[in-house]
């Protein structure tokens, strides 16, 4: 087999599968392409700059500190004398890697959790939206405070779970209300109808609906859950000095706006840069799986 | 599809309606700089919401300021030289062994509400905060005074042993264990403020610590000013108090205290709306220094910010482990480019000039000197030391000095510091359970007297959590404590300095200072290290 | 309906019996106590003062006292402010916050639902992609850098306004645009996806097909689905913003209830953490089921569920 012949069969196998048309479709959207580019491009400078850069995100100059930006440091200094760039590009590792996987998290918990309520409908339905409502009135700043005395502090998977905690429970009354109206379509019906198991109705109608909703509502907790990790450093949770993180930095940058205005401006430009290129890309696969856009 | 819906017009025209609805409603208003100006009335930030009124439970310096335009006590002190001036009082006998004060009252000092200031009236309030039932926390100020300690630690119940008496009713005696030559600048501290017995009576018992007294309508005080408005975060307002004593001399007409958040307060002193501040911003400092030095005012203060070692883990046990930390850190660079605001560096551990003394104990900024102290505890350049942990409650000013420190041992001694943050009462938790190895810790003196500061390295002393002892400076500390020459009392501190500053349980970095923004129309706000600043002195010139 | 609303009424007693059970062991499990302080007191003085507040008591007593009390509706006194009702507080302080987040959801409903319908409309124009940056920007500035930024410019440089208080109509701007803005581009992002689900239904088609105006379509059919996500969104946002912003009230020194939550927590002010966390807690409840009986009205369907 040629090379050609066997990339056009591959390409056909792609083509056909769903995930295969999705992607195509993916790729045919503009926005959705250059978000991708961009969140990629962003992606490896935080993975491969400070690897690349003479200096060290926590080498300090007492004397220079607050420089605004110049050729030796594109993004200024921070107080310490610090350069700013490899401070930003540091802590994106930590709030792109925290931001994803404490998504992740609060995906799995509130999907799977609010499509299980909304579908099963009735007393159950009652009794988890319930829970919520008792998780939701929960102060969170005690909450953090009892976990961090209650675990070993030190732990990453004490922030996933401190942030997962809040961010699951909107996600899943979302996806609750959805499953909610589309258990009583035609099709979902019919499926009951015609002896599918929950299961099968679960995986099979309700989830595929719910993902336009879902990605939406993932591309906007990305950013909150950034920002957040702001609050728990502050409660002694999370990422301790002289590490940084965009939460901090933006943080502490918006206080000295107006003096120092490069300690804003850096951190918040990147971070705005990939929230935005997240975005695009939600947007463009909220379109791309959306079912019923096949005919268009 | 559907385009010609939201045609481009109509979304201007939305827009449009947006925006005018924004600009109707923006018009400029007087500034409260303006306004205070006009009426007389001064606008000052105090930076937290005070926790209560009461002069006998409260222990901060916020509430003290607030406090201190509400009551008075026996005796004030002058604004500008903080000499002892008549307060209630308007003159004092003193008998030849120290030991008997007696105070005759000014015929003009009155309540609010035009109550005569009475001696019942302090007497009923000595008995309030020292009864143990109220749990007042500063009881222990007014020990001096004869079988005070005994009454309030309930060894005797009887207050009619405690040292004060009312000869007749313009007279009060007060009779003292010792003599205590600081005794009449003591009476100006709210411990030793009187309250108004009938109001604390009408709203409950004496010793009701849950109480609405304070409230306003309900406070009688007997200070130049009364308590006209007070809503949580939102501010108090005091007015001039027509039945004080002196009333003619008051300048001001009013005052508005505003528990603005300490980020906030710079911006609305910049746009007019505060006298004075209660803090100036670290990134600040630079810029008003160079554009408007006259608005910026640092003040000394009696206080020492310290880092605290856990003397019992390893390797702090070591005194040359803690010598290498002390002497690696540069204290002039964080004083000059981290804190800004003026901080002397700490290289002894009692701020200069507390009570007239001055250290002459010393530590060196020597890196080499600290190389060689950790390579003779065992680890040359720093190999095989644990990687301790710095303890620090959250705040951004605490945590550029870690990260600083951080990098100076990292830098001099090639070792390794984890930095760690709490939240202020988990702090709190931590420090007095003892399970930290380094902690930050700061330490505000009660009264002008080197012993508030050295008494923290007894080996008794409950602010003293490093676990070090040393039955010398103990010794040292009590015959200072029964020595009556000030000299030789002196000196007794000296010797105990030198022997704090050698064993290091704790790491002095720097002595504060209190730093604010000041409109040029106050005058009569005169520096003071106790930040004690009595309003009857503050005029507004516009 | 009126069973629905009675039949949530009576769940939420339960519901807040949880909350008011798991926020008094969280409290109690929390480090350090409200009467710690930097100077500590002794041992006996703490004793005398816990004996005030009745915290001297076994656990189980204080528990049982304080279930007690709040069955009365007392809240109980504030630690940290002497002199304070817990319910004093919540009273003076909530109405202000009330009011900011009123105009907060307005400038949110205002801004967000005509950009995300909008950019549904044009979907895949350039429009939609303009509308949906400008939509971005908001999630990417929280209220902590807008707030600062707003006062900057029109406070400090342009100065139309107060940079910080309570006092005059004008006053209200600033932190309520800072509040609005996040939760504008929310309700923008989610208006938006919901719009596109329904557009692309058959009956939508239809609907345009028998020849009635976009804008009827909209109106009469698309809106009602197409609100579905904001509305559940906006329950416990709506909840949120009533309730007070700890960032929004402090860097504006507004007297309201956001800053309170925060704080409290901190000094562990046992009291007023139970007191703020029970009323958000019916907060909560009553815009849940305000919600849920908005969304049957708008979906009958699943009224007989």
């Amino acid at each position: 087999m040629t090379k050609e012949k066997r990339e056009e069969k591959v390409l056909r196998c792609i083509q056909q599968s769903p995930g295969g048309v999705a992607w195509k479709r993916l790729c045919r959207n503009p926005m959705a392409r250059f978000g991708g580019f961009l969140f990629l491009a962003i992606l490896t400078a935080c993975l491969i700059g400070p690897l690349l850069s003479s200096q060290d995100f926590a080498t300090q100059d007492l004397a220079r500190g607050a420089e605004p930006p110049s050729w030796e440091h594109w993004l200024g200094t921070d107080e310490l004398g610090r350069d700013l760039l490899e401070r930003v590009l540091t802590g994106g590792r930590i709030s792109i890697g925290v931001g994803f996987a404490a998504t992740f998290v609060a995906l799995l918990m509130g999907v799977s959790y609010g499509a299980l309520a909304g579908y099963c409908g009735r007393r159950i339905d009652t009794l988890m939206m319930r829970f919520v409502d008792v998780v939701y009135a929960l102060p969170f700043t005690m909450l953090v405070v009892v976990l961090t005395v209650t675990f070993d502090r030190k732990s990453i998977f004490l922030i996933f779970l401190a942030i997962g905690a809040v961010e699951w429970l909107t996600m899943a009354r979302i996806v609750r209300a959805q499953a909610r109206s589309l258990r009583t379509l035609s099709y979902v019906e019919a499926a009951r109808a015609s002896g599918a198991s929950h299961w099968r109705i679960l995986r099979d109608h309700l989830l595929p609906n719910l993902l336009g909703a879902v990605i939406v509502y993932s591309t906007l907790t990305i950013p909150a859950v950034i920002l957040l990790e702001s609050i728990l450093s502050f409660l002694g949770l999370g990422v301790q000095p002289p590490q940084s993180s965009w939460g901090t930095l933006i943080n502490e940058g918006a206080d000295k706006l107006d003096i120092y205005p490069w300690l804003l401006i850096g951190p918040a430009a990147l971070f705005s840069l990939t929230i935005f290129s997240l975005n695009f890309l939600g947007d463009g696969l909220r379109d791309a799986l959306d079912p019923r856009e096949t005919h268009r | 599809m559907l385009t010609g819906v939201f045609s481009y017009r109509r979304i201007l025209k939305y827009i449009s309606c947006l925006l005018l609805v924004a600009f109707c409603a923006c018009s400029k208003h007087q500034t409260n700089v303006e306004r205070g100006n006009e009426n007389g009335e001064l606008y000052l930030g105090i930076g937290a919401e005070p926790a209560a009124l009461d002069p006998h439970l409260t222990t901060g310096l916020t509430e003290y300021s607030v406090m201190l335009a509400l009551l008075e006590g026996l005796t004030t002190l002058n604004p500008e030289t903080m000499a002892v001036e008549a307060g209630v009082a308007r003159s004092w006998a003193i008998s030849d062994d120290q030991l008997r004060y007696t105070f005759y009252f000014d015929p003009e000092a009155c309540w609010s509400n035009g109550d005569r200031v009475t001696p019942q009236d302090f007497i009923f309030s000595f008995e309030r905060i020292l009864s143990p039932a109220l749990g007042a926390p500063y009881a222990y100020m007014l020990y001096p005074m004869r079988g005070a300690e005994a009454f309030h630690r309930g060894k005797n119940p009887d207050f009619a042993s405690v040292g004060v008496s009312a000869p007749d009713a313009r007279t009060l005696v007060i009779e003292l264990e010792s003599p205590t030559p600081y005794f009449l600048s003591m009476l100006a501290h709210n411990t030793w403020w009187p309250v108004h017995p009938p109001t604390i009576l009408a709203h409950g018992s004496m010793t009701d610590r849950i109480s609405k007294w304070t409230k306003p309508g309900n406070f009688v005080g007997n200070g130049p000013f009364m308590l006209k408005h007070w809503r949580l975060n939102n501010g108090i307002h005091a007015v001039r108090n027509r039945h004080y004593r002196e009333h003619s001399e008051v300048a001001l007409n009013g005052l508005h205290f505003l528990p603005i958040a300490v980020k906030s307060e710079e911006r609305a002193f910049r746009a007019g709306h505060l006298h004075l501040t209660s803090s100036v911003p670290i990134h600040r400092i630079d810029w008003y220094r160079e554009n408007q030095p006259e608005q910026l005012r640092f003040d000394t203060a009696l206080g020492v910010y310290y880092y605290m070692l856990n003397t019992e883990r390893r390797p702090l046990n070591e005194p040359k482990v803690r010598q290498a930390l002390a002497y690696a850190i540069d204290r002039e660079q964080l004083t000059e480019h981290v804190l800004k605001a003026g901080q002397k560096p700490a290289f002894h551990f009692t701020p200069p000039n507390t009570g007239g003394y001055h250290a002459k104990a010393r530590l060196p900024f020597d890196p080499d000197l600290a190389r060689q102290r950790l390579a003779e505890a065992g680890y040359p350049g720093g190999k095989g030391f644990p990687k301790l942990q710095l303890l620090f409650n959250t705040s951004e000013s605490h945590r550029t000095l870690a990260v600083a420190i951080q990098a100076m041992w990292k830098k001099e001694l090639g070792i390794e510091i984890e930095l760690h943050n709490q939240e202020w009462k988990a702090y709190l938790a931590t420090r007095q359970s003892g399970d930290f190895d380094i902690l930050r810790a700061a330490w505000y003196g009660d009264y002008d007297d080197p012993n508030t500061f050295l008494s923290l390295g007894e080996s008794e002393n409950g602010n003293n959590h490093t676990n070090w002892h040393d039955p010398r400076y103990d010794a040292l500390l009590a015959e200072a404590a029964r020595e009556t020459n000030p000299e030789a009392r002196h000196a007794l501190f000296q010797e105990a300095e030198e022997i704090l500053i050698d064993a290091l349980p704790v790491i002095p970095i720097y002595f504060y200072v209190t730093s604010r923004l000041i409109h040029p129309s106050v005058k009569g706000w005169y520096p003071s290290i106790l930040d004690n600043h009595p309003y009857q002195a503050v005029r507004l010139e516009p | 309906m009126l069973s629905i609303i009675a039949r949530r009424l009576l769940q939420a007693l339960p519901t807040l019996w949880i909350i008011a059970t798991a926020t008094f062991v969280l409290l109690r499990l929390a480090p350090g106590g409200p009467f710690d302080s930097e100077k500590p007191v002794s041992p006996e003085i703490k004793l005398q003062i816990e004996a005030h507040y009745g915290l001297d008591d076994p656990l189980y007593v204080q528990y049982l006292h304080f279930l007690g009390n709040l069955l009365r509706g007392d809240l109980g006194p504030s630690y940290q402010y002497a002199g304070w009702e817990v319910q004093e507080i919540i009273a003076q302080a909530f109405p202000v916050s009330l009011e900011l987040g009123l105009w907060a959801l307005l400038i949110a409903l205002a801004i967000g639902i005509p950009l995300g319908v909008l950019a549904a409309l044009r979907h895949n124009q350039a429009a939609e992609s303009v509308l949906m940056a400008i939509a971005t920007l908001g999630i990417c500035l929280p209220s902590f850098v807008i707030g600062p930024i707003l006062i900057l410019a029109f406070a400090l440089i342009l100065d139309w306004f107060n940079p910080l208080g309570w006092n005059f109509s004008s006053d209200r701007i600033l932190p309520a645009l800072t509040l609005g803005l996040m939760y504008a581009a929310y309700i923008a992002r989610l208006a938006r996806g919901g719009m596109l689900e329904v557009l692309n239904n058959d009956w939508i088609r239809s609907a345009r097909a028998k020849g009635l105006s976009a804008w009827t379509v909209i109106r009469r059919h698309a809106m009602r689905s197409a609100m579905q996500p904001v509305i559940s969104f906006l329950g416990p946002a709506a909840a949120g913003l009533i309730s007070g912003s700890f960032v929004v009230e402090t860097l504006f020194f507004i007297p309201g209830l956001g800053p309170f939550f925060v704080n409290a927590a901190l000094n562990r002010d046992y009291t007023l953490v139970l007191g703020t966390v029970l009323f958000y807690a019916v907060l909560i409840i009553s815009f849940n089921l305000i919600v849920d009986l908005i969304q049957m009205w708008l979906q009958p369907r699943s009224r007989h569920d």
